[in-house]
């Protein structure tokens, strides 16, 4: 159990550094960081306090400290997949509406440019 | 006058887009064809714009959905009262288009639909089609609150009501049936009219079993997500 423990606090220091690297080198914006820090966070306290994770267990109804440790691990890393889905489904409209209106302003553009040719 | 659109979306189809234009103008004279181009790789807008379209070439590849819905919203802005969609691949007829147009003018319904099943005709549609079409009729029906023969047809015109939902509101992925449900959310009106269905004129179909499952549940999803957005049933 305790080499678990400290098996997830290595990880989540090593999460934790490498977002905040991710940032310092603008290949994460802040704002998305957020969430890998907080789970990174929240995965440092839980494998330091052996009593918070015993209760967390005993709660869920979970046979062990181990189970609720890969229980609230995996819940976490779902919260940030789908919030990180919901991102790109934001980004996705985003950049389909942008390209539909790039479109149309060359479109309206160019037949501008024809009208005045025409025209001289 | 009204002023009428013929909008081809195409993705990839120099070998049928000049057939298709040709055919179009031949029957529609002096009526403009915007192709939309969705990021074809080749020669799809320089023949396009050979055979007298204008075209409308976006910057990348938005699907179906994303190209039609580029074309409704230019056609929009340019004040256009009717937009009549005909597919790029050579398997809408445009010698339906008049009867899809006079359609829209004397029913003052919001969109039209050419189907290939009014008449009981049915013809060139594969088996995936068909039980897609035959699983999507009976999902609809209780839906729409009528029954819709060709749900999956892609010979559709529209007017300027339409138009105005569809530049703010359109499925990005096979968007036919959405669209419907999307028009029933804001209790407008179609019909359908018999149109012909032929092969298409170049490449193959892309429909393969896993990707009509696909299509199905994405689909369904998409259906059942516009109606949690009904605001009421039409009276």
């Amino acid at each position: 159990m305790d080499r678990l423990l400290n098996v997830m606090t290595g990880f989540s220091v090593l999460l934790i550094g490498l977002v905040l690297m991710s940032v310092r080198r603008a290949h994460i914006r802040v704002e998305y960081s957020v969430s890998w820090l907080a789970v990174g966070l929240a995965l440092l306290v839980l494998s330091r306090w052996r009593g918070l994770l015993d209760r967390i267990g005993s709660a869920m109804g979970l046979d062990g400290a181990p189970v609720a440790l890969l229980v609230v691990t995996g819940a976490l890393f779902l919260l940030v997949l789908y919030r990180l889905s919901m991102m790109i489904s934001s980004l996705k409209d985003s950049n389909i509406a942008l390209a539909q209106r790039l479109a149309i302003l060359e479109f309206r553009l160019e037949s501008n440019e024809e009208t005045k040719t025409q025209r001289s | 006058m009204s002023r009428l659109l013929i909008l081809i979306p195409a993705y990839n189809e120099q070998g049928a887009i000049g057939g298709v234009v040709n055919e179009v103008r031949a029957v529609m004279p002096g009526v403009p064809v915007l192709v939309v181009d969705d990021c074809s790789v080749d020669d799809t807008v320089t023949t396009a714009r050979a055979a007298g379209a204008r075209v409308l070439p976006l910057p990348h590849h938005l699907g179906l959905g994303g190209a039609v819905q580029a074309g409704y919203k230019l056609a929009y802005e340019l004040g256009f009262d009717y937009v009549i969609r005909v597919d790029g691949d050579g398997q809408h007829d445009p010698r339906d288009i008049p009867k899809i147009l006079a359609a829209l003018e004397s029913e003052g319904c919001e969109m039209v639909i050419g189907s290939r099943f009014v008449d009981g005709s049915g013809e060139h549609s594969g088996v995936l089609r068909a039980v897609g079409i035959v699983f999507f009729r009976a999902v609809l029906r209780p839906i729409l609150g009528r029954p819709v023969r060709d749900p999956t047809s892609g010979f559709v015109g529209v007017n300027r009501r339409a138009l105005s939902v569809f530049s703010g509101s359109f499925p990005l992925e096979y968007p036919e049936i959405e669209a419907l449900v999307v028009l029933q959310r804001k209790r407008f009106r179609f019909v359908e009219v018999p149109c012909r269905m032929r092969p298409r004129r170049t490449g193959r179909t892309t429909i393969t079993p896993m990707k009509s499952i696909y299509y199905m549940v994405h689909v369904l999803l998409g259906v059942f997500v516009n109606v949690l957005k009904f605001e009421g049933r039409r009276k």
